[in-house]
């Protein structure tokens, strides 16, 4: 430590014990929750039936990875048009490699990445070193990519994908372990597993504090946190053990969300990434090469849009067209609703991982009531403004 | 003083937010035509109590009476108190960079009938109002291709264009030179022709001094006094004993200087402007620090101080940049910010808002910016180790913060600018480059920062001021440069500088020097 010292004029420093708890965070948990319960209420219970909470997990897998690769973009203080026209391409290019160039399943996956990064790449170069905005750059990369869509399919569809393709998208973990009665013991096994870890890496993430003396959450809250935490993840896995046992499109989208957490988090990426969107000038200044930033950002949502796409044409089961019509609309929306700010520099992946789940239980219950799907639309317009509308005025209240 | 003669009563105002009183039972009481200084450092209630008046915070939200014209004023809103003729000009100006002047001085105010503008008259009433503040623009001139001393005039004829009788500048001279300021202050001190009033909010007490009839002083929420300026016991010390609470009888704290071998020294440097590139804004810069020194760059506003600097670190500025930059005698290159930085450079920007901070980032994650690589292994942050650091600096800067956790935005300037110097410090640098160190910073906060920079001198490093205030030159460093139109133009050591010596250097222009 070589900071100088002031001696005067001397002021008493008050030490601070208590942790500023994200009250953002929690309004969007607590939303999610009221309409689960409220949907809950209106279908009879039958929102939350196994089935249902299946079809929930893998309905809207990709717009979980979408927003996922959105939330890094908004951080960043850009905006991302092109994902829905991306999954549609990376369709026809898994489509096209498996039936008429006959390649094993992996090497379309393979293949459909890699064509996700080059995507990133194109529009990474136009935004980071040419300094064309984000919004025009994927503006034409919406239609630029719908375009060889259409090129590729030739207008048709491409069905009869291979079965280990489609289970990417649609199928579940084998019952390696058995069953109980009708429960397959191995997604119980690995939300013990989940609740374990998550255990383990709170206390020690907690033990840690203490030892170098820096304010921790006291227990209540702490364990109560934790509890809650457990209770859902297991109730999850009971229904999911009940119906055909644990999506694969789960397992890939629990590491996505851990491991992109993690990135934003701690990382020294992650960090300038909100610098840059937070301001960017002092983010230069500071000596965060920004080019190099934006650049990865946009290969990132390249790539993470590729496996949108990999993840709905596998449970589509086939390839078209016309896929991901609206998917970036999803993504943005999700996004916003997990709280964060339109101008940049704010947001997590966890929020918008909840405010995807809200669009899906939005329409999962609205679905289940039957209701018209130009209405479903309405409503989740109204949800959206609403949402990011009381997370202002919560805002607003909250600063001075 | 009879009652008409009082154009604006505010008694007993109390404001709290949240439990914590910001103002306490304020009084203020300005004559009509005064010039009436309100001085404070920051956080004694300035804004709020200006906020108070102009309705931000509305009726009801406070307690206590304001009378305007001695009857009772209950603002709701903004447009309310500028109905009744009372108008704030902040220190962030508020105007539209591409618009035009006049478009500008009629915002929200448009010499219009039934919704259609009449260009004509904008063009002619805004001609006229630009005479008054004595700006000799054409109105139909866009914002950004006037300065910020003549923009800050525009704001005035804006205000004089809403038929003000009572004006509040928050800090008007903050951003301008001195011969901007100058001219501003005697606009000022004529507005009482104009049928005007006005409440001047500044730190600057040679300003207060010129211009001020009245200067009411609070601190801490409270007010201390309201002193005559006439009053020939109103010194400046009086005035800042009141602000601080405490005698503070030397502006600048003692260091004994202990000046060892050249440290950083750059020579021929050059660099043009970016759009007008056959224009030489640095020209031949050649200078050098030694260790435990503090250089100053004394020059008038455009004369280049900041490009230079700028240019040097990183390249942030400038295009055909050339010359050389030596540290302990050997020659590095500073082409980026990782490379200055990496060679124990920083760069203290003048603009912190814009250019230093992220304002709606904690204060942990501004001080570890610069250097984040410290806290990483693997690319991975150590969290703990990150708040630990900037607990330290928290407590070493004494910067005045509920928790390290809390957003940077919602500091006092002179927090920010500790949060700023902090952030550099980090990188552990040996020469540093600070760009108007003090500027917006109230006279406590500022002597803070002089303390700051005197220790990190004594700690044997190369300090480079620039500052467009000359008796903080003259009060703190050991040699100062001038320079005029981008060319050094002299070069004294502390003992012979004058403030009449070195304003002759930064005005001669670099011809005549030649």
């Amino acid at each position: 430590m070589s900071s100088p010292t002031v001696t005067e004029p001397t002021m008493p420093t008050a030490k601070t014990s208590r942790l500023a708890v994200d009250f953002r965070q929690y309004g969007i948990l607590a939303a999610l929750v009221v309409i689960i319960g409220l949907f809950e209420v209106l279908t009879g219970g039958r929102l939350l039936m196994p089935g249902n909470v299946n079809n929930l997990i893998q309905q809207n897998a990709y717009v979980l990875i979408l927003a996922i690769g959105m939330v890094m973009v908004i951080i960043g203080g850009h905006i991302d048009l092109s994902v829905g026209s991306v999954v549609a391409m990376v369709g026809a290019v898994c489509g096209l490699a498996m039936s008429q160039w006959h390649l094993p399943w992996w090497m379309a996956v393979v293949l459909a990445l890699l064509v996700g990064a080059a995507v990133g790449a194109w529009q990474g170069f136009w935004v980071a070193f040419v300094g064309v905005p984000a919004f025009i750059v994927t503006l034409a990369g919406m239609l630029l990519f719908r375009g060889l869509t259409l090129i590729f399919l030739v207008g048709g569809t491409i069905g009869g994908l291979p079965n280990e393709f489609v289970a990417i998208g649609a199928g579940w973990l084998p019952g390696w372990l058995g069953t109980m009665g009708k429960t397959d013991i191995l997604t119980l096994v690995l939300g013990a597993i989940a609740c374990v870890a998550l255990v383990l890496t709170q206390m020690s993430a907690r033990a840690g504090r203490r030892k170098l003396d820096l304010p921790v959450e006291s227990s209540i809250p702490f364990w109560g946190k934790i509890v809650v935490a457990v209770v859902a993840i297991m109730a999850v896995c009971w229904q999911l053990a009940n119906y055909s046992g644990a999506p694969i499109i789960l397992i890939i989208l629990a590491v996505l969300i851990i491991a992109y957490s993690f990135l934003l988090n701690r990382s020294v990426f992650g960090r300038h990434i909100y610098a840059m969107g937070g301001n960017l000038f002092a983010a230069v200044m500071s000596g965060v090469n920004t080019r190099r930033v934006n650049f990865a950002i946009f290969v990132n949502m390249g790539v993470l849009a590729a496996l949108a796409g990999i993840v709905s044409t596998a449970r589509a089961g086939s390839a078209v067209a016309s896929a991901g019509q609206n998917y970036e609309l999803d993504a943005i929306a999700a996004v916003f609703i997990g709280g964060a700010a339109v101008q940049g520099g704010v947001g997590t992946v966890t929020g918008a991982v909840i405010g995807g789940l809200v669009m899906g239980v939005l329409n999962m219950g609205l679905s289940i009531l039957s209701v018209d799907a130009a209405w479903q639309m309405a409503i989740k317009g109204l949800v959206l403004l609403l949402a990011v509308a009381f997370d202002l005025i919560n805002k607003r209240r909250g600063g001075r | 003083m009879s009652d008409q003669n009082i154009i604006l009563r505010m008694q007993d105002i109390t404001k709290d937010f949240n439990g914590v009183r910001a103002l306490d039972t304020v009084n203020l009481e300005v004559a009509r035509g005064e010039v009436h200084a309100i001085c404070g450092e920051n956080g004694a209630g300035k804004s709020t109590l200006m906020k108070v008046l102009s309705g931000v915070y509305p009726h009801g939200t406070y307690t206590g009476t304001i009378e305007l014209n001695g009857t009772e004023a209950t603002f709701s809103d903004i447009n309310a108190s500028e109905a009744a003729g009372i108008v704030i000009i902040h220190q962030e100006l508020a105007l539209n960079p591409l618009a035009s002047i006049a478009e500008n001085i009629f915002l929200g105010n448009e010499r219009a009938s039934r919704g259609i503008i009449n260009w004509d008259r904008t063009t002619l009433e805004a001609t006229a109002l630009l005479e008054k503040v004595g700006l000799s623009e054409n109105p139909a001139t866009r914002i950004y291709e006037i300065g910020v001393g003549k923009q800050q005039l525009v704001e005035i004829a804006k205000a004089m264009a809403k038929d003000v009788s009572l004006l509040i500048l928050d800090e008007p001279t903050a951003a301008l030179n001195d011969e901007d300021s100058n001219h501003l202050l005697d606009l000022i001190s004529g507005m009482r022709d104009h049928g005007i009033t006005c409440i001047l909010i500044s730190h600057k007490l040679r300003e207060i001094r010129r211009i001020a009839d009245r200067v009411t002083v609070l601190r801490d929420g409270k007010t201390i006094e309201t002193i005559d300026m006439a009053d020939p016991t109103a010194t400046e010390a009086r005035i800042i004993k009141a602000m601080v609470g405490r005698e503070l009888n030397n502006l600048f704290p003692p260091r004994e200087p202990q000046i060892g071998r050249e440290l950083f020294r750059v020579e021929d440097w050059m660099a043009y402007h970016p759009v007008d590139t056959a224009r030489a804004v640095v020209d031949h810069v050649s200078f050098n620090v030694r260790a435990g020194e503090i250089v100053g760059f004394a020059g008038l506003m455009g004369a280049g101080r900041t490009e230079l600097a700028m240019s040097i670190f990183g390249r942030l500025w400038g295009t055909n940049i050339s010359g050389r930059v030596f540290k302990d005698g050997q020659e590095i290159r500073t082409t980026t910010v990782d490379e200055a930085v990496a060679h124990g450079v920083a760069y203290v920007t003048e603009d912190r808002k814009r250019y230093g901070l992220n304002l709606i980032g904690t204060v942990t994650t501004n001080v570890s910016a610069v250097a984040l690589a410290q806290f990483a292994r693997w690319g991975v942050i150590d969290r703990n180790r990150e708040y630990l650091t900037a607990e330290d600096y928290r407590r070493d800067m004494n910067i005045k913060t509920p928790s390290v956790s809390e957003v940077v935005g919602r500091l006092s300037g002179g927090n920010q600018q500790k949060v700023v110097l902090s952030k550099w410090l980090v990188s552990g640098p040996d020469v540093l480059i600070l760009d108007e160190p003090t500027r917006g910073i109230d006279v406590g906060a500022k002597y803070e920062i002089y303390g700051l920079i005197n220790a990190l001198a004594d700690q044997g490093k190369a300090v480079v001021m620039i500052s467009s205030e000359l008796p903080e030159l003259l009060g703190m460093c050991d040699r100062i440069y001038t320079i005029s139109e981008g060319a050094v133009t002299g070069e004294v050591p502390r003992s012979e500088a004058t403030q009449e010596n070195l304003m002759y250097l930064m005005t001669m222009g670099k011809e005549a020097q030649r």
